[in-house]
């Protein structure tokens, strides 16, 4: 069925929440009627109760670390932030509790905790409300980082998220809710570490994630009717990394362009250039680029944020460089 | 309580002129021509108006993403505060801030804030600035009844005890925090506030001279070293979060009712210490602000957008490194 992102996460919270009375849901506005925002949550307080669907106070380092502390003592909570920006109330929660319990404790503990939060730019909301962030959070030893590119994958992942019994920061791209996309039917999971190639090439690597992954495909296509062979690779999980499928496409075209919305500095983009440059040397046949955003917070302005998320141009003109190398 | 003809003036005036400029500016937001997520202020007027009054531009507040009522009761200028709503190259934060980030320094107005809960510690620095130099200034935080849960509210209600800070905690309990209704009866805040060891109580934030008044006293508390003082104003959000949100969650009889007796303009006119007032003083008024917001949205319309290197300006005061 086609369905939009939006929708998929609505659908396997209710698919996850129906099949297992561990898995509750808490966040700020979640059990509101709309279902928060965006709606993600919609329909889940009337077939599940307030006891699943919790609306918490304006709390985040309460609302992340009760989840984990729910998670490590036998619940499945699936925890809202509403904006990855908030990471900066509850880092502590994440950073010193949660993702160390396991390592610390000597493998005594578990904490499938799954914590859902939106990132990326362009709805002008300015430097507090469209960052990226995910480098930070795949930097920490002992989370795992989801990044979904679609509907299907959003699906997929989710599930194969909620049923992990490590914690999970599930990333969901506010400029993708509404993209639509063919969605399995029923039970989908997807493995985390799996790239996904979106685009099969020859000639160059294009390496995306959740918004640059739509970005990376749509520059193939560009590329396409010039007569060049992208392949476009879709990390979907960031860590773990799927480092196999980058390496083993390098092999074949030799050439790698990198695509991410963060800020440059220790980014994926670096991430994956490190990899390419430390694994893959003997395959690569130019320098790797990185397209990133700048090292600048996200401007208000619409007319600089417009500027500030890498385009299709700037892959093409990277993508250029690498090529006439 | 004590209020100058100048003041009363004063008051009506800001009052007015956050009214004017909301209704102006949603208008515009309706027809697409602003930008972003802006969160109207109105029925709450009278909070922020009474709060800066006494203050000059030495004293300093940390405001909230429902900032533009803080920003006109501290005196920042109409036509810079549009030309940063709009984005524009010459606007308060130079277009980069936007509603939720419009600050300006020159009126110790120490920024709208995106993070709910982000600005009390701020404020609470600030009257640690005051304090050390001993210069009889204040700082005061406006602090929602959903923001007061947080644990950044907490910390600074408590620093602000153990140090004496002089500061003032405004907390507007407009009884809804986006579409969530508050579950803290009125009084509560308040009460939470007091258990830290300060004076605090519950004012009608529609009433603007018992908001005065009661402002006038932590304003003169934190002046004389008395350390901080917390005030939980009950008021109503007018209309819903942020512009767009048709409050389908609300109770429309109940709303109706509420904003009736909630406005405070209507209140205030009608009271016997505004009587002062003359009609015809507040017909001048009246046609001062509506000009005032004519020109400045004339001035913003025309104005330039940031051009495009401008994303690269004021990361760092100095930088020696690559910021493309
Ligand atoms: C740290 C943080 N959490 C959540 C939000 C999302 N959010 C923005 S405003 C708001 C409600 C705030 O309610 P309240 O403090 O009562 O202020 P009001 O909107 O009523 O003025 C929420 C949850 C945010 N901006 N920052
Ligand atoms: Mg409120």
């Amino acid at each position: 069925m086609k369905m939009s992102i939006r929708e998929a996460i609505n659908q396997t919270l209710h698919q996850e929440m129906e099949r297992d009375e561990r898995v509750i849901v808490l966040g700020e506005d979640v059990a509101s009627d709309q279902g928060g925002v965006y709606g993600i949550t919609d329909g889940l307080p009337a077939k599940f109760g307030l006891h699943r669907v919790i609306d918490t106070p304006i709390t985040e380092s309460a609302i992340v670390g009760a989840a984990g502390g729910a998670a490590l003592t036998g619940l499945r909570p699936v925890a809202e932030l509403m904006f990855v920006d908030f990471l900066g109330v509850c880092l502590d929660q994440i950073l010193n509790q949660i993702a160390k319990f396991r390592y610390m404790f000597g493998g005594q503990a578990r904490t499938p905790v799954v914590i859902r939060t939106m990132i990326g730019a362009g709805t002008g909301t300015g430097p507090q409300h469209s960052q990226i962030l995910y480098p930070l959070l795949a930097a920490i030893p002992g989370i795992k980082v989801v990044t979904p590119a679609n509907a299907a994958d959003a699906k997929g992942l989710l599930t194969t998220a909620i049923r992990d019994d490590d914690p999970v920061i599930f990333c969901e791209h506010k400029a993708l809710y509404m993209d639509e996309c063919e969605v399995p039917e029923g039970e989908y999971l997807l493995p985390f570490g799996q790239a996904r190639t979106a685009v099969e090439g020859s000639d160059i690597t294009i390496v995306g994630m959740s918004r640059t992954a739509v970005i990376a495909e749509e520059a193939a296509t560009q590329l396409a009717q010039k007569g060049i062979s992208a392949e476009v690779i879709d990390l979907r999980t960031l860590s773990p990394l799927d480092e196999g499928s980058v390496l083993e496409s390098l092999t074949k075209t030799g050439r790698l362009v990198v695509v991410d919305e963060s800020n440059p500095f220790c980014s994926m983009a670096s991430e994956i250039a490190g990899l390419a440059v430390e694994r893959g040397f003997d395959t690569l046949d130019a320098p790797v680029k990185r397209v990133t955003s700048p090292h600048t917070p996200v401007p208000a302005t619409p007319c600089l944020e417009a500027n500030y998320v890498p385009s299709v141009e700037r892959v093409m003109a990277a993508i250029e460089e690498t090529l006439s190398y | 309580m004590d209020i100058s003809p100048e003041k009363l003036a004063d008051a009506y005036r800001l009052m007015k002129t956050i009214r004017e400029f909301e209704e102006r500016m949603r208008s515009e937001y309706q027809q697409g021509k602003l930008p972003g997520f802006i969160h109207i202020y109105r029925n709450q007027e009278a909070i922020a108006v009474a709060a800066c009054l006494d203050m000059t531009n030495e004293d300093y507040i940390a405001s909230t993403h429902r900032g533009h009522g803080h920003c006109i009761a501290k005196g920042c200028e109409i036509e810079a505060m549009l030309l940063e709503l709009a984005c524009k190259e010459d606007g308060l934060c130079n277009g980069k801030g936007g509603s939720m980030h419009i600050a300006d320094m020159s009126k110790g107005m120490l920024g709208a804030n995106a993070i709910v809960g982000g600005g009390p510690p701020i404020a609470a620095g600030a009257a640690l600035t005051a304090k050390t130099l001993g210069n009889g200034a204040v700082s005061m935080a406006f602090i929602g009844d959903g923001a007061s849960d947080q644990g950044t509210v907490a910390e600074s209600l408590n620093l602000a005890v153990v140090l004496q800070l002089p500061m003032i905690f405004m907390y507007e309990n407009n009884r809804y925090a986006e579409f969530t209704k508050s579950p803290k009866p009125d009084g509560r805040i308040a009460e939470r506030a007091g258990a830290f060891g300060m004076p605090a109580e519950v004012v009608d934030g529609s009433d603007f001279f018992a908001m005065y008044d009661a402002c006038q006293r932590a304003i003169m508390r934190g002046r004389e070293g008395g350390g901080p003082t917390a005030i939980e104003a009950v008021c109503n959000r007018y209309y819903g979060h942020f512009e767009g949100d048709a409050q389908a969650y609300r109770n429309q009889a109940e709303l109706d009712a509420e904003r009736a007796v909630s406005d405070p303009l209507p209140r205030f006119l009608a009271d016997p210490r505004a009587a002062a007032l003359t009609e015809e003083k507040i017909a001048e008024i009246n046609a001062a602000i509506l000009e005032e917001i004519d020109r400045g949205f004339e001035v913003t319309y025309a104005a330039a957008d940031p051009t495009p290197d401008k994303l690269y300006t004021d990361v760092y005061i100095h930088y020696e490194g690559r910021l493309q």
